[in-house]
């Protein structure tokens, strides 16, 4: 669902600085009688010391309805833009003008107090949330059966386990009505079952008609939620648009760098220097965007020969899942630089970042075991379930077809 | 378009952020918009407070009380201190339901920041609602502790008379006074995070610089007019007279801490406005 004309949120040239070190240590005050003793004629605001810009000159525009994305690497800014746009922190430069009630979820149980009971906590953070005591009160019971919590209603929530904590602070949360959500990462906890719950939830509000911030480093989910995504670098807005490009293009810069360099492995007797895909159709090395046919090739250096050699490789997902493996054996290698080439009529594995192994052994003896850096990331088009929690380790396009008529044996 | 819909296009009320500016306007509406927030604060404080409590309420009255006695035994019954004709008990506890509310408020509302960081950091709401809040949740000691001293009077026969309508009053400049003086020392302890153990001795100095322990007839004339400077003397005075009628009522003196008051809530305010746009920064 796209959104409509109508912008609800605008952000001018907005910039945000903070004094180095002012995030890290309290002052105390014999700081303030020691800068009052060093330097008594100087004014206190203009102490010296370096400034970081958290946020550099961003403008964007947000219409209603939109769900829009924040990416980047930590420390990039995107929580301190979305601080920005909560009112919890000013901005140094710019300005923002937001239409509509905001709600923000920048933390699981904001508000939360251990020695209150699960009911007193349901109307104590909603307030703090932002909601009204009789919408708290309408809402209540849906609230509490989305938690799955009903039976412990009146005990304190420090005797509640951490997953039920997390499912009575995401009901509260998702019971939000506000015109303008901002969402940071807090959907990066919780039982896998329950994270869907509220992905859906938070789907159906977006559908209600309200724009949605959301932060995340979790691509899938950004893919998942998102129509349009800024990716945020050193504070400045590096790219904005549709959300596949986007995401692509983060995906590749993450990845982007070389194989890890490791002294140990320099001095060996052999080692694997880089690896990339050989047909450059996604203009990317180590993206792979096609279902067709793919060559992968990893780049060898040898500082002497091999005479027995075993080699091996396996593909694994990002949870460390053996996705596919195969070894060789009896290699006779010269000295120098080689390549090992696989070709692939496909791979077909579901969208998402995988990483190579690759391993060599002389006599039995290990040369050089890598696991190969950038990741590949397969950004190929998605022929699974709807449902994510129907899809599966295989992306494979498939015919289906119904056959009238046929004759049972 | 859903009626949701069209309700938010017709009268979206554009909130501009911009950076720090304006700290004197006070957002008394912004503030009654959020008075909810305000009743939950309380209530949150209040609940957590005698829920890990082993005698719950009691304390509010078991502090006061204690104290009483031994103000009665060593102010009074040993140094003989002057009570303006009331029994020490008397004298003394009228003098404390003020003092015990300020003191406890006051603290309470220093740490309020800190203590609330991680909401702070993570929501948006008029910081001002906190130390309202910590002034607020102390009235509700306060009225348990009047109870007591209620017992008191029936027990030592003594009668309110209609100065006992100025109450109100002076337990509003009371209100006040830990106001003023709590949302000073709330901003200042989030920057300056030793402020809160200076707290506990500057309480301690202050009961003395008050009339708990003794009538401010005590003070030397020429002294009067510097000491009236503390609000808590209007305070004090003003509480003693108005719930036992003993005394004159003390005009001038409540007049200039009155003012005082004024001043230190005004200036409070501005000043914890100004450190709101940076707290969320530093906490």
């Amino acid at each position: 669902m796209s959104g409509s004309d109508h912008t609800v949120i605008g952000v001018h040239a907005l910039g945000k600085r903070y004094r180095v070190g002012e995030r890290e240590r309290y002052l105390a005050l014999r700081d303030l009688f020691a800068r009052a003793a060093l330097a008594p004629f100087r004014s206190t605001k203009k102490t010296r010391g370096d400034y970081l810009w958290a946020l550099r000159d961003i403008s964007l525009e947000i219409r209603q309805g939109e769900v829009v994305g924040l990416i980047g690497r930590n420390g990039a800014g995107k929580s301190t833009l979305l601080k920005i746009l909560a009112r919890i922190t000013r901005p140094t430069t710019g300005f923002a003008e937001v239409s509509g009630r905001v709600g923000s979820l920048l933390e699981v149980g904001t508000g939360f107090h251990p020695e209150l009971t699960g009911r007193e906590n349901v109307y104590l953070s909603g307030a703090i949330l932002g909601m009204q005591k009789a919408e708290i009160a309408r809402k209540f019971d849906e609230i509490v059966a989305f938690a799955e919590v009903d039976r412990f209603l009146d005990t304190p929530l420090k005797h509640y386990s951490s997953g039920m904590q997390m499912r009575l602070a995401f009901a509260v949360a998702a019971h939000l009505e506000p015109e303008i959500l901002l969402v940071d990462e807090v959907l990066a906890v919780g039982d896998l079952r329950f994270q869907k719950k509220c992905l859906g939830k938070m789907g159906d509000v977006a559908k209600a008609g309200r724009t949605i911030i959301f932060v995340s480093h979790q691509m899938n989910q950004i893919r998942r939620l998102c129509e349009r995504v800024y990716w945020l670098d050193g504070g400045q807005i590096r790219e904005s648009g549709p959300t596949a490009e986007v995401v692509g293009a983060y995906e590749v810069a993450m990845s982007s760098g070389d194989l890890l360099e490791n002294t140990d492995r320099a001095a060996s007797k052999g080692r694997f220097v880089r690896w990339e895909i050989a047909d450059l159709s996604s203009g990317s090395p180590h993206l792979l965007n096609t279902l067709g046919p793919v060559t992968v090739r990893f780049v060898l250096e040898l500082k002497r020969p091999i005479h027995n050699g075993h080699h091996g490789v396996a593909l694994r997902g990002m949870d460390n899942q053996l996705i596919w493996a195969w070894a060789t054996s009896e290699l006779e290698l010269e000295m120098g630089s080689h390549e090992f080439r696989y070709t692939f009529p496909m791979l077909p594995v579901r969208p998402g970042p995988y990483r190579w192994h690759v391993s060599l052994y002389d006599d039995g003896k290990l040369i050089d075991a890598l696991e190969c850096l950038p990741e590949m990331i397969v950004a190929t088009e998605n022929y699974q379930h709807s449902r994510d929690e129907w899809n599966g380790v295989l992306n494979v396009p498939c015919r289906f077809e119904v056959l009238e008529g046929v004759r049972v044996e | 378009m859903s009626a949701s819909q069209t309700a938010v296009l017709q009268s979206p009320p554009v909130m501009k952020i911009t950076p720090p500016g304006n700290w004197w306007k006070i957002p008394i509406g912004e503030l009654w918009e959020y008075q909810e927030l305000i009743y939950f604060f309380v209530w949150r404080d209040i609940k957590v407070r005698y829920k890990q409590t082993l005698v719950g309420a009691a304390w509010a009255i078991l502090q006061p009380f204690l104290t009483m006695l031994i103000f009665s035994i060593f102010f009074g019954a040993l140094a003989h201190i002057p009570s303006q004709g009331l029994p020490y008990p008397i004298f003394y506890y009228s003098a404390l339901l003020p003092w015990m509310y300020f003191a406890a408020s006051v603290q309470s509302a220093t740490n309020t920041i800190v203590e609330n960081q991680r909401v702070i950091t993570k929501v948006y709401f008029p910081r001002l609602a906190l130390p309202i809040s910590s002034v607020l949740s102390g009235l509700v000691d306060f009225g348990v502790s009047f109870l007591m001293f209620v017992a008191m009077m029936a027990y030592y026969h003594v009668r309110p008379t209609p100065a006992l309508l100025w109450m109100p009053v002076f337990l509003l400049m009371a209100v006040a006074t830990a106001l003023g003086i709590g949302l000073w020392l709330s901003a200042l302890n989030a920057i300056y995070r030793d402020v809160r153990y200076v707290v506990p001795f500057l309480v301690q100095f202050w009961l003395f610089a008050s009339p708990v322990a003794y009538p401010s007839s005590l003070v030397p004339a020429k002294w009067k007019s510097l000491y009236s400077l503390n609000p808590m003397t209007g305070v004090i005075e003003g509480f003693r007279w108005s719930l036992t009628g003993k005394g004159n009522p003390p005009g001038r003196l409540v007049l200039i801490s009155a003012g005082v008051v004024l001043f230190v809530l005004i200036a409070g305010l501005g000043y914890f406005q100004r450190m709101e746009t940076t707290i969320a920064d530093v906490v």
